[in-house]
Parts: C-alpha cells; structure tokens; sequence
C-alpha cells in the first residue's frame, strides 16, 4: 500500500526531476543522467524476473537486439524507430519465448537456467559481430543522421529533450514495477520461486507465469537497447550486447536492491560513476577496470548485503513493523472470551 | 466421482503402483492406507497431474484427466494437501490461501480470492488478519495453511496426503474431525491418506489398503482391520502390536 505522504514525496522527487534540466543546464553532468536513466530502466526490466530468482545472463542479448534491430530497420530500410522500436522489441520477445518456454517446460532452473541464458547472450554477440557486413561487427554501428524530420528519425541534439524522454521512460519501468508488485502474478511467481510443484497445487500454470513475466521483462529490455542507440548514436557489441552487459545488469540490480522499486536505479547510479570516475580518473589505463571492481563488489555484496544498498537501508530506517506472529494471535483469541 | 482404472505408474524398472483400480463415490470418505513405499503417495500425485501415469485411466466428474497438467487438475475440481506442509514463507499466512483462492479456482478474480481465503482460513481455524507471517506457525499451524489452501481452490474433491504425520493425539482428533466437517459442511468429496489407523478408521466411510503398489482389500473400515492380509501384510509382523492395533481400529470404527 502506497500511503499520502509517499505518494506526495514521489509527486515532489518527480517534479524536481522533470525542472532540472530548465534551471540546470550543464550538458556533461545531463549526459551522466540520461546515460543513468536509460541504464536504470534496463536493470529494473531485468530485475523483473531477477527478483524472483529467475537470474537471466541472457539480457545483453535483449538489449542488442533493440539496439541492433532499430537501427539496421532505420539505416537499411529507412523505417522510423517508431516502427523500428517496437518490431525490436517483438524479436527481442519471441527470442525469449523460444528460450524461455522449453527451459520452463522442462524444468530448467537455477544454475542449469543462468547457463541456458548466458548461451543466449554469447550467441547474440556472435550474431552481431560475424555479420560485420551489415552491423559493422565489432567497430560499432552508427544510424544514418536523418536530415529530415527529427521526431519522425527519433534523434534529438538537445540534452534536454533526451533528459525528458530518458526521464519517461525509467518512470515508465518504476510504474511497470509497482504494477508487478502489486499483482496476483507477484504472488504466485514468489510462490514458484520456493516451490514449483506446491504452486502447481495451488492451481499456478507454472510455465505460463514465467513466461509471462520473462515476455515483459525482454520486451523492456530490448526497449532500453532502442533508447540506449537512439541516444548515443554509437552501438558496438560490447556497450549494448553481451555477457559483460548482462553481467552487468546482474551486479546494479543486486547491488541497488532486488526487492524494492528504485533499488535498480541505485545500482545505475553506482555503476556509471563507477565507470565515469575510472574513465576520466585512469583514461585508457583503466579499461576493463570496471568490470573488475563490480565482480569483487557483487562477490561482497551477496555475502554481506544481500538485500542490497536501498534494500538494506530502507530496512534500517523503516522502524521494525511488528506483525504479530500467528500463534501469538492464536493465544490472543483464546484469551479473549467470546469470540 | 472419481473413476480409476488399471492405474499403473513405473520408474525405470521398478513398479510403485501396479494396476489399481477403485472408485470415489460423490460425499463419501475414502481411506487410503498401506505402509511406507506402498505406493499412496504416488497414486495421489497422479490424481492431482504431479505425475503422470504409465497407463490407466482417471476419469473425474466424466472427464479423463490422467496426465494433464497440474493446474488443470486443480482447476477441474481436485484440491491436494501435501505430506510434509509446503508452505510459501515469502509470503504472508493470508496471500498463501488468497493465490491458491485465485489461481485454483480458475476464475482469476481478485475479490473471490480474498472471499475464498477468509472462508478457508475461518474453517481450519486460523487468523484472518493479513500480516501474519508463515514463520510463527507450528507443526499443527502449517497443517491447517495446507488444508486451507486445498480448500480455498473450491475442490470437489479433496485429496489428504498424510495430514496427521507429526500431531499430538488431541490434534490428531481434532484433524480429524475436521476433515469430517468439510464433508459434511461443504460437500466435499474426501480420499485420505493416512498412517495413523485408529483415527482414520473413526472418520472414513470406506478404506483401500494398499501393499507394494497393488490393492489387497477395501471395504468398511471393520472389515478391512479384520482382514488377515491386512493384519499380515499392512501391521507388520510383530503380533502383539498387531493384534492391538486391530483391536483399537475395530472399537474406534464401532464406536
């Protein structure tokens, strides 16, 4: 239950974000935030089905197919990432479908199933970068600068109007979460989460639930990707596609918080500054640095903080709420006459 | 009801249950019993699609049903505790009976899941408030969400796997009686399996007795603690126990 006062401190947080760019105009320090929005939404659509244990190294493959796919249908095709975007996003949903479905058929889980999805990432990777052809392989990928209408091509120059739709679009993957959160689909997929066959019992399709939510949580993904190249203009394998992006997102979605909405926004922030400080701070010395620094943190963080940083914080700050345990409340019945 | 027929279920090359037949009237509590690997269990995962069956026939309410998928099963009408309680702890006491309630049901509505796990949990006598964690509950708590959450998917049929294992004697009587009271209050059809004879006998209408995955009697709870095969084969061999057991079945189910 979302109670007056946090719905007012989203109402205020959301109005501040949306007139920062208008009072604050610094084009580097709006790049860092579009950058973290953008990558925010992509970690809170694969913590969608990460929270309930189904961990997928697979989503760099989503990613790249909304990148990859948009910009190939605009360059090749000249067709407008609005028609683009979504074609993506349906690939991206149908390589999770013929994925997904055998593996929950079958049963495939835990390890066998972060196996099964890290395959789906390497094999997307190669995908890209052995039609080097059409995109460009492992040099990057650029879509045609359009010279006519800029909404129509979906390429903006102002950080502004990119703030406002990276803005959008991560509100958009918070809203998603809640609406998740606070389904029957929530329930039952917790509930597949510990038990499958005592799901079943209660009546749970099994394999429709996690194909239910695996569908949603590629669809987004492959979204972010799109958005991610409509941006930068600039996609190579490694930025958008394989096992280190997927990686990745694994470490920001764990790291933030798996469990609470803007846990994955946290990560997004604590992986970009990550990388912005290496990068300005070593410059080409520290390549690959990043990567480094979040195995050994995600190693630290499952160990000691499993809840993650706002997980673990949240818990903390909010005063214990004291559910009393049912067999108090038993006793409290028998004790009380009458009823 | 329930019709089976020539149910047979193996694992490589060994044969839990071997050609069972047996039939459930509608309103009507069927013991099932037999000792440890007799093949019980496995009959009941078959019934509720957890298994799927080498061969045979399981026709519910005139469909046949052997082999579908779990939550076909359950939303056809058939509701399942387990043996050991399988509770879900990442959710409360209230949303374990309310998903069973949705799902089970197959009508995907919110409010008659809610409606069904207040009915449910009222039944089994548990609390209705909706925070109370799974953690707090005991051996005879975590019974009770497991026969609340059968109950909550509207089964018209209600397979009890075992639902005694682990209880003191008032429990026990108290389990029992309210197995009878989901009979007799909500019509629901019963099979019940259990270990305990004495308390089963006292509440069935019918019993099965099962050996080595084949039937060796079935009949009036008085007749089948009398039969010889029974005493031999399901009460073991040390005689003197056997004769009381027989004995204590006999005055529970006479009286």
């Amino acid at each position: 239950m979302m109670g007056q006062g946090r719905l007012a401190a989203w109402g205020i947080g959301l109005a501040a974000l949306v007139a920062l760019p208008f009072v604050y105009r610094d084009p580097y320090h709006l790049h860092i935030l579009v950058l973290i929005l953008i990558w925010s939404f992509a970690y809170t659509s694969w913590s969608m089905m990460g929270r309930f244990g189904l961990v997928s190294l697979g989503h760099g493959g989503f990613m790249g197919i909304g990148a990859y796919v948009t910009a190939l249908l605009w360059n090749h095709l000249g067709l407008s990432p609005w028609i683009g975007i979504p074609i993506s996003m349906v690939a991206a949903g149908a390589l999770a479908l013929i994925v997904g479905y055998p593996c929950f058929r079958f049963r495939i889980t835990g390890h066998y199933f972060v196996l099964v999805t890290l395959a789906l990432s390497g094999i997307v990777l190669q995908v890209i970068t052995a039609t080097r052809d059409y995109t460009g392989g492992s040099l990057g990928y650029t879509p045609n600068r359009t010279s006519g209408n800029k909404l129509l091509a979906l390429q903006f120059d102002d950080k502004t109007t990119w703030y406002l739709i990276a803005l959008g679009i991560w509100l958009f993957g918070i809203v998603v979460w809640h609406w998740v959160d606070r389904s029957m689909a929530r329930y039952a997929l917790d509930a597949i989460s510990e038990d499958e066959d005592a799901a079943a019992a209660a009546g749970v399709d099994v394999t429709a639930e996690k194909l239910k939510i695996t569908l949603l949580s590629a669809l987004m993904t492959a979204l972010a990707g799109a958005i991610y190249c409509q941006y930068q203009m600039f996609i190579t394998p490694d930025t958008v596609s394989g096992i280190a992006v997927s990686l990745q997102m694994v470490f920001a979605a764990i790291v933030g918080g798996l469990f609470v909405s803007l846990g994955p926004t946290v990560g997004a922030i604590i992986t970009i500054l990550l990388a912005e400080t290496l990068r300005i701070g070593f410059g080409t010395k520290a390549v690959g640095w990043d990567n480094l620094v979040y195995g050994v943190l995600l190693v630290l963080f499952i160990i000691f903080l499993p809840k993650g940083i706002l997980g673990s914080l949240l818990d903390r700050l909010k005063p214990q709420r004291k559910v009393p345990r049912a067999h108090e409340q038993e006793a409290v019945q028998i004790a009380r006459p009458g009823t | 009801m329930l019709e089976v027929n020539g149910l047979v279920k193996r694992f490589g090359g060994f044969t839990a249950v071997n050609n069972v037949s047996f039939k459930v009237d509608e309103g009507e509590i069927l013991g099932l019993i037999g000792p440890n690997g007799s093949g019980k269990s496995t009959i009941f995962n078959m019934l509720s699609g957890t298994l799927a069956p080498t061969s045979g026939s399981i026709v519910f309410a005139g469909h046949e049903i052997a082999g579908l998928a779990p939550h076909r099963i359950i939303n056809s009408g058939i509701g399942r505790t387990f043996q050991i309680p399988r509770p879900f702890r990442r959710l409360t006491i209230f949303e374990n009976v309310a998903l069973a309630g949705f799902y089970g049901q197959g009508r995907h509505s919110r409010a008659r899941a809610e409606e069904a796990a207040e009915r449910s949990l009222a039944m089994v006598g548990l609390p209705t408030d909706r925070h109370a964690s799974v953690d707090g509950l005991g051996a005879a708590g975590l019974k009770k969400l497991e026969l609340a959450k059968a109950l909550a998917t509207a089964p018209k049929l209600l397979l009890a796997d075992e639902s005694l294992g682990g209880l003191d004697e008032a429990e026990m009587d108290q389990a029992a009686d309210m197995l009878r009271n989901i009979r007799d209050e909500l019509g629901i059809t019963i099979i019940w399996v259990e270990h305990i004879m004495g308390v089963l006998m006292r509440v069935v209408d019918r019993v099965m007795v099962l050996d080595h995955g084949e039937k060796i009697s079935e009949g009036l709870p008085s007749a089948v603690a009398g039969d010889p095969r029974v005493i031999e084969v399901y009460l073991g061999t040390d005689a003197e126990t056997t004769q009381a057991a027989a004995a204590e079945a006999r005055r529970r189910a006479g009286g």
